[in-house]
C-alpha cells in the first residue's frame, strides 16, 4: 500500500477545503493562456470549448472515472506478483455512491480530482487550437476521464503500483507526485501530442520542405493575464495536494506556495531573459510559456524543495521549455500553437525528475520510482492516449472541414467572431 | 513503447538486487525511446504533407 489516507483535523480539512477552491482558477487562466496564444479568429471557440470540456471531463470522472481511480484503503482490484500484493486498480461504485461527501480526507480528494480533471481536460484544447471540432474536444475529454486520467491517477495517488513500490520494492517512498506534475500536466500533454498527431497541423503550417510559418498568438495580453489567474490556482493545487496525496504536514503549506511562486518567476525570467538575448526583445508568448512551465515543474516537489533549489528548477524548466518548443515545431514538424506538449508534458517530466534530483531523496531507490513513473507515462499513458484518440477519430472525425479552417473556428461553429467589430485578416502568414 | 514499458515494469516486480533492476529499467526505457523515435519520425512525414 502507498501512501494513507492522511487523517485531517477540522482545521486542517477546512484549510484543505480552501486551498482547493483556488484551484478552478488554474483551469480559468489556462483557458485564457490557451485563448491568447491562438488566433483572433478562433477564441471564442476556445474559451466555449474549455468551458465544455470542463464539464464534460467532471461528470465522466464523477460518473465513472472515480470508480477506476479510488482512495489509497478503499476497494481495489489486487494481484499478487512475486509474493507481493499489487493494487492495479479500483473498485468503486459509479457516481460516488457509498462515499462520505463531508469534510473528510475521502471527499476533499474527490473534490480535488473533479478539478484536477478538468485540468487535464483543458490543456490539450492549446494543441488543438483552430482546427478541433468542439464536439470532438467533448467526445476526447470523456475519454481522458473515464479511463486514461483515472488509471494512471490511481497509481500514483489512489494506492496503485507506482505509489507501492516503494513498501513492496523497496524504492523509496514510490512514485511521489503532490501537486499533479505526472498524474494531470504530463497525462494532459502526452494527449496533447495524441491530439496534434491525429489532428495533423494547421493549414500552411508548414511548407512542402517541412519549414514551419510563423502564426502568432492573436492576444498577449490574455495569455499574460492567465498565467497571473494560473499561479493563484496552481498555489491551492500545489498546497492541497502535498497535504492530500504526497503526507506532508498542513503547517508546511507556506514552503509550498512560496516555492511554487519561486519556481514560475524563475522560468518566466529566464524565458525572458533567453528571448531577449535570442530575438533583442523579451517575447511576451515565449515568457508566457516559460511562467506556466515553471508551475508545472513545481508540482512534483514543491513542498520538498528548498527554496534556493526551486529556483534553480525553475530556470531549468524556463531553458527547457524554450527549447521543447522549437525542436517540436522546427524540427519534428509538431503543430502546437499554445506549446501545450512542451509545457505540460516535458516541464511535467523535468517535475518529477527534479523531484527525485533535489527533494524527495531519503531512502535509497526514490530515483527508480520516479523513473518508473515517467517510463509509464512514456510506455504505457502516450500509446493509450494516442489509441483513443486515433480510434474516436474513425467513428467521429475530429478535426473541422477546410472551410471551418479557413472561415476560423468561431464563425463556422458558433456562428459569431470573438471579437465582431474588429477587421479579420486574411491568411498572410501563409508561404506561398 | 509499449514494450519498453512490459520489460521496465517486470524488472521493477520480478526482479530482486537493485543492479538488475537499474539495468531492465534502463534497457526499458532505451525501447520506448526508440518507439517514441519512431513514432516522431513517422507523423513529422505526414504532417509535413498534410500541412
Amino acid at each position: 500500500m502507498g501512501l494513507p489516507v492522511p487523517s485531517l483535523s477540522q482545521t486542517s480539512a477546512a484549510l484543505c477545503f480552501l486551498l482547493i477552491l483556488l484551484v478552478p482558477l488554474a483551469v480559468a487562466g489556462l483557458a485564457l493562456v490557451n485563448a491568447g496564444l491562438g488566433r483572433s479568429r478562433s477564441a471564442a471557440h476556445v474559451m466555449l470549448a474549455s468551458l465544455c470540456v470542463f464539464g464534460v471531463a467532471a461528470t465522466v470522472f464523477v460518473a465513472i472515472g472515480f470508480s477506476w481511480q479510488g482512495c489509497a484503503g478503499r476497494s481495489a482490484h489486487l494481484m499478487t506478483i512475486g509474493g507481493k500484493t499489487w493494487n492495479w486498480i479500483a473498485a468503486e461504485p459509479f457516481f460516488l455512491r457509498g462515499l462520505p461527501l463531508d469534510l473528510s480526507a475521502e471527499s476533499l480528494i474527490v473534490l480535488l480530482q473533479v478539478f484536477s480533471v478538468g485540468l487535464a481536460a483543458v490543456i490539450p484544447l492549446s494543441a488543438g487550437s483552430d482546427r478541433w471540432r468542439l464536439g470532438a474536444s467533448c467526445a476526447s475529454s470523456a475519454l481522458l476521464a473515464g479511463w486514461t486520467y483515472p488509471l494512471f491517477a490511481h497509481w500514483v495517488w489512489g494506492g496503485g503500483w507506482l505509489s507501492q513500490l516503494g513498501a513492496n520494492s523497496g524504492l523509496g517512498k514510490g512514485l511521489v507526485d503532490g501537486g499533479g506534475a505526472s498524474t494531470i500536466q504530463a497525462v494532459g500533454g502526452l494527449t496533447a501530442l495524441s491530439v496534434t498527431w491525429v489532428l495533423g497541423p494547421r493549414r500552411g503550417k508548414f511548407s512542402p520542405a517541412g519549414i514551419p510559418a510563423g502564426i502568432p498568438g492573436h492576444s498577449p495580453v490574455l495569455a499574460l493575464a492567465g498565467c497571473l489567474m494560473a499561479w493563484a490556482g496552481w498555489l491551492g493545487l500545489n498546497s492541497a495536494g502535498a497535504i492530500l496525496f504526497a503526507g506532508t504536514n498542513p503547517s508546511s503549506v507556506v514552503l509550498t506556495v512560496l516555492n511554487t511562486t519561486l519556481c514560475a518567476t524563475a522560468a518566466g525570467l529566464t524565458a525572458a531573459v533567453v528571448t531577449r538575448v535570442r530575438f533583442g526583445r523579451p517575447d511576451a508568448s515565449l515568457s508566457a510559456n516559460g511562467w506556466m512551465a515553471g508551475l508545472v515543474a513545481s508540482s512534483a516537489a514543491a513542498a520538498f524543495l528548498k527554496p534556493a533549489i526551486a529556483i534553480l528548477v525553475g530556470i531549468v524548466a524556463g531553458g527547457l521549455v524554450l527549447s521543447a518548443i522549437d525542436l517540436l515545431e522546427s524540427r519534428l514538424a509538431i503543430d502546437d500553437p499554445g506549446g501545450a506538449i512542451s509545457v505540460h508534458a516535458v516541464a511535467g517530466i523535468w517535475g518529477l525528475v527534479a523531484g527525485s534530483l533535489f527533494s524527495v531523496g531519503g531512502p535509497d531507490g526514490q530515483w527508480l520510482a520516479q523513473l518508473a513513473g515517467i517510463t509509464t507515462l512514456l510506455g504505457f499513458v502516450l500509446p493509450l492516449t494516442y489509441g483513443l484518440n486515433w480510434l474516436l477519430d474513425k467513428v467521429y472525425r475530429q478535426r473541422v472541414d477546410e472551410e471551418g479552417e479557413v472561415q476560423g473556428m468561431d464563425l463556422y461553429e458558433l456562428g459569431a467572431g470573438a471579437y465582431p467589430e474588429f477587421v479579420v485578416h486574411s491568411d498572410e502568414f501563409m508561404q506561398r | 513503447m509499449a514494450a519498453g514499458w512490459a520489460i521496465v515494469v517486470a524488472a521493477l516486480l520480478l526482479l530482486p538486487s537493485t543492479a538488475s533492476r537499474v539495468a531492465f529499467v534502463l534497457a526499458g526505457m532505451a525501447v520506448e525511446v526508440l518507439g517514441l523515435v519512431l513514432a516522431v519520425r513517422s507523423h513529422r512525414v505526414l504532417n509535413v504533407d498534410r500541412g
